[in-house]
C-alpha cells in the first residue's frame, strides 16, 4: 500500500504552469498596442524598443502577475480560513474601506488629483491601502475580533455595504470622482510600474512564507473549529495571523490595481484539483495560479481590440467564470 | 477499579446560553476501559463529552487529568458530531491530519514511519484502506464517517472521546468499531463514547447514564442497577434483557406500557 503516492499528474501539472508562466511572460513583453511583434525584435529593431518593454510591458507583466499572485493567495487563505469555498478575498472589507477612501480623497480632499501626475497616484495608492486595512479593521472591530467565524463573515458583509452605500454617495456628488472610481472599480493593470512591483513583491515576500508555515492550520480547520482545537491548534494566534495575511495582500492588490473581480475566487479552485488540496501545495500553487491568470488577461486585454485596451477585471471575470463552470460541469458529471 | 482514575470529574456543571445542562456530575475515569454515555436527547451526553476534551469551560467544579507518570505526546483524540472536511482533500490526507499533534506545525515535518504506520493501520481498522486515495467529496456518509473515525484513531492518544461514532454505519461497520474499540482498551486505552445505539452501548465495559443534567448511574454493563437506570432514564420505552448470554436493548413501545 502507497499512501504518499501523489497522482502521476501533479508534477506535469506543476510543469505546464512553469510552461505556460513563461509562455505568458514572452506574450507580456511582446504584445502592445500594435499587436503581437516577438520582444527580441522590438530589442533589436528599435532603439526605443527598450524603453517600451524594460519600462512599460515588463513591469506593467510583473505587477500583473503580481496582483494576481496577491489576491489568488488570500483567496486559498480565506477558503481555508472561513471553510467556505465561495470566499474571496475582498470578503473582510477591504476592498469597500479601500473605494470610500479613494472616493473620498477625490471628492473632498484632493483638488489637485485630476491631473493623473505621480504624486496623485502615490496619494490614491496611499488612500487605498489605508483604507482597505482601515475596512479589514473596522469589521474586525464589529466582530469583536477574529475568534467567530460566522460573526466575521456577517460584519464583512455589513461593511462592505456600509461602505459602498457611502462610496456611491461621494460619486453622486463628483463626476470627476466617478470618473477615476469606474477605473477602480473594473480594475486597471495598465499604470503598473517598477514602484508598484517593488511593493507587492515586498508584501508577498512576507505574506506567501507566512502562509505557507500556517498550511497545516488551514488542514486541520477543515475538519472544524473544535476538531482543529483538540488537535492543538494555537486558534487565536493562528487565526489572527492569517486574517493579517488575508488584510496585508488584498491591499497591496488593491490599491495597486482595483478591483480585480473573480482572481481570487477562482484560483484556489482551478489549482485543487491539478495541484492538490493539502494547503502546503495549494497556497503556493493558488498564488501561482492566480499570478498567471491575472498576466495572461492582462495580455488579453491589450490584444483583443488593440489599440484599445479592455478592462482587465471584465476578462478575468469572463475567463475564470467561464473556466469554473466548466471545471463544476464536468465534477458533477 | 484499583488503578488511579486519569479523569476525575467532581462537581461538574456545565451551561449552555442560559439553560444549565449538567448539574453536579462526579465521574472516575480511568484507563483500560470504554465507557459508553447513554441516556435521551438533551440529558447532557455532548456537553460532558465536550467538558472533558476541554472544548468547553465548567461553569462549576473542576476536571482534573493525571495520566500515568512518563506519558508524553497528546493526551487525547476527539471525534465530534458530523465533523466538516476538505471534500477535495484525499482520504489519506484527512486520517493524516490526525497525527499533527506529534509532528509539529512546520509544513515541512511529519511523514515519519511511525505517522505512517499509524495511518495505515487506523485505515485497516475502519475497513478504509481502499479508498485512501480518493477525495473525501466522493464517499457516502457513513464512510466519511469511518474516514473521521480513523483519522481520531491515527493520533493513538491514551484517551478516545467519541461523539456517535457510529453515526450512519451499517451493522458490519457497526460491528467493526465495537471490536477497535474494545481492542483499544484492552490496550490500556480510556475510550469515552456516546451512543444512542443501546445494543452497541451494551458492548462497552461500562454505561454512565445521564438524565436531565444528571448522573443516574456509572457501573459495569452487567450491573442490575445500572440497567434500572437506563430504562427509568429512558422512560421505561426500552427494556435491557438478556439475550442468549448477551446484553440486548429491546424497545417497549407497547399502549399499556408507558401508561403507569
Amino acid at each position: 500500500m502507497t499512501l504518499r503516492a501523489a497522482p502521476a499528474g501533479r508534477a506535469g501539472a506543476w510543469a505546464a504552469l512553469g510552461l505556460l508562466s513563461v509562455l505568458t511572460a514572452v506574450l507580456g513583453l511582446g504584445v502592445g498596442s500594435l499587436g503581437w511583434e516577438p520582444p527580441w525584435v522590438t530589442l533589436a529593431a528599435d532603439p526605443a524598443g527598450m524603453s517600451l518593454i524594460g519600462d512599460l510591458r515588463a513591469p506593467r507583466t510583473l505587477g500583473a502577475a503580481l496582483v494576481g499572485a496577491l489576491l489568488g493567495l488570500s483567496g486559498a487563505v480565506a477558503q481555508g480560513l472561513f471553510r467556505n469555498p465561495l470566499a474571496e478575498p475582498y470578503l473582510l472589507g477591504s476592498s469597500a474601506g479601500a473605494g470610500l477612501c479613494m472616493a473620498l480623497l477625490l471628492t473632498v480632499g484632493l483638488p489637485w488629483s485630476l491631473d493623473v501626475g505621480w504624486w496623485a497616484r502615490l496619494g490614491l495608492t496611499g488612500a487605498a491601502f489605508v483604507g482597505s486595512v482601515a475596512g479589514v479593521a473596522l469589521t474586525l472591530s464589529l466582530a469583536r475580533g477574529a475568534a467567530h467565524t460566522l460573526r466575521l463573515l456577517l460584519a464583512g458583509v455589513v461593511v462592505g455595504v456600509v461602505l459602498g452605500a457611502g462610496t456611491q454617495l461621494m460619486m453622486v456628488w463628483s463626476g470627476e470622482a466617478w470618473r477615476v472610481m469606474q477605473a477602480f472599480m473594473l480594475g486597471n493593470t495598465a499604470l503598473l510600474g517598477w514602484p508598484a512591483c517593488l511593493l507587492m513583491g515586498g508584501v508577498l515576500v512576507v505574506t506567501l512564507p507566512l502562509a505557507w508555515a500556517l498550511a497545516r492550520v488551514l488542514d486541520a480547520l477543515s475538519l472544524g473549529e473544535d476538531t482543529a482545537r483538540t488537535l492543538g491548534v494555537p486558534l487565536g494566534t493562528a487565526r489572527s495571523a492569517l486574517v493579517a495575511v488575508l488584510a496585508l495582500s488584498t491591499a497591496a492588490a488593491v490599491a495597486q490595481a482595483g478591483l480585480i473581480a473573480f482572481v481570487g475566487l477562482a484560483a484556489p479552485h482551478l489549482a485543487r484539483p491539478w495541484l492538490g488540496a493539502s494547503h502546503r501545495s495549494l497556497v503556493l500553487a493558488s498564488a501561482w495560479v492566480g499570478g498567471l491568470l491575472l498576466a495572461l488577461a492582462d495580455v488579453l486585454a491589450r490584444w483583443i481590440i488593440a489599440p484599445q485596451e479592455l478592462p482587465v477585471g471584465v476578462l478575468t471575470a469572463v475567463i475564470g467564470g467561464v473556466y469554473l463552470l466548466v471545471l463544476l460541469h464536468r465534477r458533477r458529471a | 477499579m484499583t488503578t488511579p482514575p486519569w479523569i476525575t470529574c467532581l462537581d461538574l456543571h456545565a451551561t449552555r446560553g442560559p439553560r444549565t445542562v449538567l448539574q453536579g456530575v462526579d465521574l472516575r475515569l480511568t484507563g483500560g476501559a470504554w465507557w459508553s454515555v447513554v441516556g435521551p436527547n438533551g440529558a447532557g451526553k455532548s456537553t460532558l463529552l465536550r467538558c472533558l476534551a476541554g472544548l468547553l469551560p465548567a461553569a462549576a467544579g473542576r476536571i482534573d487529568w493525571r495520566l500515568p507518570a512518563g506519558h508524553t505526546g497528546p493526551t487525547l483524540a476527539w471525534l465530534g458530531q458530523d465533523t466538516p472536511g476538505d471534500e477535495a482533500l484525499s482520504v489519506a490526507e484527512t486520517v493524516a491530519l490526525g497525527r499533527l499533534p506529534h509532528q509539529g506545525w512546520w509544513p515541512w515535518s511529519g511523514g515519519s514511519a511511525q505517522d505512517r504506520d499509524a495511518v495505515e493501520q487506523a485505515l485497516v481498522d475502519t475497513d478504509m484502506t481502499w479508498a485512501a486515495g480518493r477525495p473525501l467529496g466522493a464517499l457516502s456518509g457513513g464512510e466519511r464517517q469511518r474516514v473521521h473515525l480513523a483519522r481520531a484513531l491515527a493520533t493513538q492518544a491514551p484517551v478516545l472521546l467519541l461523539d456517535e461514532p457510529v453515526a450512519h454505519l451499517d451493522a458490519p461497520h457497526q460491528r467493526l468499531v465495537a471490536r477497535v474499540l474494545r481492542r483499544e482498551a484492552a490496550r490500556g486505552r480510556c475510550i469515552i463514547s456516546v451512543l444512542h445505539e443501546l445494543p452497541l452501548a451494551l458492548q462497552a465495559d461500562r454505561l454512565v447514564v445521564l438524565g436531565a443534567g444528571r448522573l443516574q448511574a456509572e457501573g459495569p454493563v452487567a450491573s442490575p442497577s445500572v440497567h434500572r437506570a437506563v430504562e427509568q432514564v429512558f422512560d421505561q420505552a426500552v427494556q435491557v434483557r438478556c439475550v442468549d448470554g448477551r446484553w440486548a436493548a429491546l424497545p417497549c413501545f407497547d399502549a399499556d406500557a408507558d401508561t403507569p
